[in-house]
């Protein structure tokens, strides 16, 4: 009995730090958030002098004035349109890549593999210059197609690599009894690799929909028009004009990071438990 | 199998705005083909004055016919990338500014980029270089010899000028007890004002958080940044040992360990001990200074007149005045930054060069000038409507008469010494190094750079 | 049979390798050329002047300010790899026990990796700065009692890159946390249950079921923390305004300076690349001493 209450009561100590703990990240992680979302609803004239997160009067127009002056409108759907294009094609291609990595056998494996990986880390400045003459070439300059396959390769080493370590871990089982019922390779992949990957599939979906849609220099150079210009470009003009306005850029970040949130909120569902073997083949 | 349905959860919810978007963009792909008429594009990546050039475009087509589009890239370090990038696709637009040292100026014009404008300026008995002040024209002139080996004329057209200058808050002179109306004219006052500064904030301490402490602070900038530096320090250097010796040490005939360039560097270390610089001076972006300035926090500020429309923008009651930095000595006259603030080049492969030629020239002229001039609080390239300006930037262009800017001199000082030296003077401030110290470690970078010439 | 079933893998993999060639490789064979050339970015390339290994032997044994940027970018790395990632993995850890509210944190944690680099900036220059700022960093130490420890954290040479290193590592931890509680997830809770059936405590089985078999992960986080770490400058311009006499500078902001400010590209692209090796040395041995250390029934 007293062991018992011994055990609860640790417990229950534990807890607390755990929480204690939890919740004093939490603060520091929401303080910003909060801060900006309460700039973004005072004046110019409070903003500096009103340290208060909660406002003493919501002025939600800058919010208005803000889409209306940054002209956001196209600009966001080209965003919307360029991160589904990319992250879906990177899901797709990176996931294929990466399963033949961990799982098939072919020559040239491991050289390849490297690759990707070597690629990953070496940043090349300047190349955008390399980037942009050859996309001249190909005639894919200033056209969406164009930015959308050199955002792909962005991606797609981290990606494949961060797949790969996942398939990795996932039981083989799985996969050889779908062999024996007579699955294709392909088959395989898309009914019993990829839905066991859930959950890195959805890190990989935030991981490259916060890298496109915060992307705003390729873009710069490589479009010309504004009809093709991303948020983040039309977010840059804002921050350059409205740069003493603070009340008014906050609005236009606080927009411009909504969606991204929003992908994250529904990804993170995603991260549960592994569907064990029964769940699958039920 | 678990939820047929749910697997493919994942990919629908971005697939169905994919093909809802790609119907969408191909609804509503660009019709340009009417190449009737004339079109001028231009590149910048001015944000502040966006507004004003759309309304001259407009203004323009109505008058001539002929439409103008300003292309917009901001910001601007990633704009000058594209327009470099846009050169080596031969994509450049009819007209475009390019950012940057007066050297990739001249590299623009030795591969072929720029159309000489010489020829446009001295039709009509010159009417046209006679509109602007000299000072602006010089920064984008080369003159005969000049050590870039361009052919010499006039390449750009300037369509503002800026000078650099310091800024006095004219409330917190009054609450140090100081003569609003009247800036400290020599170094010395400028210091005994530091120690006034820091004395205030002693009383209140600045380490007492409880109260409201008299957090006031000297001046500031954008000195993490460090070509404001730069800026700062050639002022000082051409005002004790002149225009010819600040030259001959670019060229080499000077070293930096030159007693003149010690006491250049010592002038910073004698500032930062009277208290006259903000705290963390050398970790300041333009940006936190100019908010810190318009907000009444600090008594100086060393801007350009760009500031105007950004301090006005922030804080409309702002009570400032404008002065040149307090002269250290009387042998040479004080010298500041100025000249042209932003200038534009017409594409010499353009078709539409001569129209290209015709807009400049109209954008120039006294009443667009005077329209920038109301609408962008910037100082007017064209010298005919500067009685326009607003009293305060009036200021500022009086300090035209002080101007100079490297950019307008015939030889160049190599990047990596003026790293040395900004950075030097940062290490001085936060009183890491001696002006000594510095003063051999430049001269050490700089026997390397002269090297390499040869 | 054997060379269609050969085939058959490399179409798995085509579509990766097609666009990594054309989008990846080409530009980098360029960059890589660029190296051995003084080229300003504007003249055309074919006036470029040829200059061997120039630029490497300069970066290598005269700039000594690009050395200071790769011992700062160590610095900044090793406190990001300890710091970031332990709080990353213990807040993983606890939101995957059965706890209140999980889901709320779980949501709260990636918010600093979505926030704009300016915000960051701005809010952690308000917080932590005493120019502008509210400096409730040494209002809080004043309150409980330690008043000898204020300090001007970010203006002095000796605090500041530290202090870039931590905020630095509270807007990346978000990464590590998802990347750990995926891993975490995938962890059959069989194994856990069979553990405390043998009578392990919470301790023996965090030691010998979730660390070995979350090695990989681990790993993997800490190679993606290298390269996000040794790439950060945005936030550093934000904290700092700039390299700071050299206290806070970083290979990129180097890179950058070359290549805008004195307009070389040919040496920043030199630059760039040795760069990279180094980066790739790194995490090779990192990925090494993974496969070394990986239990052999994972």
């Amino acid at each position: 009995m007293r062991a018992a209450i011994y055990y609860k009561i640790k417990k229950s100590t534990i807890n607390t730090l755990i929480h204690l703990f939890l919740i004093s990240v939490t603060v520091i992680c929401l303080y910003p958030l909060l801060w900006m979302v309460s700039s973004s609803l005072k004046t110019q004239e409070t903003v500096f002098k009103d340290f208060s997160l909660i406002p003493h009067q919501l002025h939600l127009n800058n919010y208005v004035l803000a889409w209306q002056e940054g002209g956001f409108g196209r600009c966001f759907l080209n965003s919307i349109f360029y991160t589904a294009t990319v992250v879906v094609g990177i899901v797709i291609i990176a996931s294929l890549a990466a399963y033949a990595f961990s799982r098939l056998k072919f020559p040239g494996k491991n050289v390849l593999f490297i690759m990707f990986i070597a690629a990953m880390m070496i940043p090349i400045p300047g190349s955008f210059v390399a980037l942009y003459v050859l996309l001249n070439k190909l005639h894919l300059r200033n056209t969406p197609v164009g930015y959308i396959l050199a955002m792909i390769n962005v991606g797609l080493s981290v990606s494949i690599f961060l797949l790969k370590t996942f398939f990795d871990k996932m039981p083989k089982e799985l996969e050889d009894a779908a062999r024996m019922d007579g699955c294709s390779k392909l088959g395989i992949w898309w009914h019993v690799a990829l839905p066991l990957a859930k959950p890195v599939l959805a890190v990989v979906v935030v991981f490259n929909t916060l890298a496109v849609w915060n992307e705003y220099i390729l873009a710069l150079i490589i479009f010309d028009s504004r009809q093709f210009m991303p948020l983040q470009v039309a977010i840059k003009l804002f921050q350059g004009e409205f740069v003493t306005n603070y009340p008014l850029l906050m609005a236009g970040l606080t927009i411009a990071a909504l969606p991204v949130i929003i992908v994250y909120l529904v990804m993170q569902k995603y991260i549960v438990k592994g569907v064990t073997s029964g769940a699958i083949y039920g | 199998m678990l939820s047929e349905g749910k697997r493919f959860h994942i990919l629908s919810v971005f697939i169905i705005p994919v093909l809802f978007l790609l119907s969408l963009s191909a609804g509503c792909s660009p019709a340009n083909k009417s190449n009737a008429k004339t079109t001028i594009t231009i590149w910048h990546w001015m944000t502040d004055r966006e507004p004003a050039f759309q309304e001259l475009a407009k203004r323009y087509e109505a008058q001539t016919g002929i439409k103008v589009n300003f292309e917009l890239y901001a910001p601007s370090d990633i704009y000058s990338q594209k327009v470099r990038a846009a050169a080596q696709g031969a994509n450049l637009p009819d007209i475009f500014g390019i950012l940057g040292e007066k050297r990739d100026f001249a590299s623009f014009v030795k591969a072929g980029y720029v159309l000489a404008l010489e020829p446009y300026m001295e039709e009509n008995s010159a009417s046209w270089k006679n509109d602007f002040f000299p000072e602006a024209l010089a920064v984008n002139e080369f003159a005969q010899g000049n050590s870039y080996a361009v052919t010499p004329g006039i390449y750009a057209v300037p369509i503002d000028i800026m000078t650099i200058q310091m800024l006095y808050n004219k409330d917190l002179f009054k609450q140090l007890g100081l003569n609003p109306d009247r800036p400290p004219r020599t170094f010395v006052e400028l210091l005994d004002i530091g120690k006034k500064i820091s004395s205030t904030n002693r009383g209140g301490s600045a380490m007492d958080y409880g109260g409201k402490a008299a957090n006031m602070q000297g001046m500031v900038s954008g000195w993490g940044d460090i070509w404001m530096i730069d800026c700062f320090a050639n002022n000082y250097a051409l005002n004790i040992m002149g225009k010819d010796k600040v030259i001959a040490t670019i060229k080499g005939q000077v070293p930096y360990t030159d007693p003149d360039w010690i006491k250049v560097f010592a002038l910073f270390k004698q500032m930062q001990d009277s208290g006259v610089f903000a705290r963390g001076l050398v970790t300041m972006i333009n940006k936190t200074a100019e908010q810190l300035f318009a907000n009444d926090k600090a008594v100086f500020a060393f801007n350009g007149s760009w500031g105007v429309n950004v301090y006005h923008g922030m804080n409309p009651k702002l009570n400032y005045g404008v002065m040149l930095p307090p002269k250290a000595s009387d042998i040479y006259p004080m010298a500041i930054w100025g000249g042209a603030g932003s200038s534009f080049m017409v594409n010499a492969r353009s078709k539409n060069k001569e129209e290209a030629v015709k807009f400049l020239r109209w954008l120039t002229d006294r009443d667009q000038q005077a329209y920038l001039v109301e609408a962008t609080n910037n100082l007017p390239a064209n010298k005919n409507c500067l009685s326009l300006a607003p009293e305060l930037l009036a200021q500022f262009s009086k300090g035209m008469d002080n101007a100079t800017h490297p950019n307008a001199w015939e030889v160049w000082e190599a990047s990596t010494v003026i790293e040395a030296r900004d950075k030097g003077i940062q290490s001085i401030i936060i009183g890491e190094k001696t002006p000594e110290q510095v003063a051999s470690e430049v001269q050490k970078v700089k026997v390397r750079e002269l090297a390499k010439k040869r | 049979m054997r060379i269609k079933n050969i085939l058959e893998n490399y179409l798995f993999i085509t579509p990766a390798v097609l666009i990594f060639a054309i989008f990846y490789i080409i530009p980098f064979i360029y960059v890589f050329r660029l190296g051995f050339y003084d080229w300003d970015g504007i003249v055309p390339l074919k006036d470029a002047v040829f200059v061997g290994f120039a630029n490497f032997k300069e970066m290598l044994f005269q700039d000594p300010s690009w050395w200071q940027a790769m011992r700062n970018a160590g610095w900044v790395t090793i406190i990001a790899l300890i710091f970031q990632n332990a709080i990353a993995f213990l807040l993983a850890w606890a939101c995957d026990r059965e706890i209140k509210m999980k889901n709320f944190y779980r949501v709260i944690f990636f918010i600093p990796p979505v926030l704009s680099e300016i915000v960051v900036g701005m809010v952690w220059r308000f917080i932590i700065n005493d120019v502008e700022g509210a400096n409730m960093i040494n209002r809080m130490l004043t309150a409980i009692g330690l008043p000898n420890l204020v300090h001007s954290w970010l203006n002095d040479p000796n605090t500041a890159l530290t202090t870039v290193a931590i905020v630095h590592s509270w807007k990346g931890f978000g990464w590590g946390f998802l990347i750990f509680l995926a891993g975490l997830q995938a962890i059959p809770s069989e194994l856990y249950e069979a553990a405390h059936i043998d009578g392990a405590n919470a301790w023996r089985s965090f030691k010998n079921i979730t660390v070995p078999l979350m090695m990989p992960v681990i790993i993997l986080v800490s190679i993606l923390t290298v390269l996000g770490t040794m790439q950060a400058f945005v936030l550093i311009i934000g904290l700092v305004g700039g390299e700071f006499a050299g206290h806070t500078s970083v290979p990129v902001l180097r890179i950058l300076a070359v290549m805008r400010d004195s307009s070389r590209f040919g040496y920043a692209c030199a630059q760039g690349i040795s760069f990279g090796t180094i980066l790739v040395i790194i995490s090779f041995i990192q990925y090494r001493f993974s496969k070394e250390r990986q239990p052999k029934t994972a």
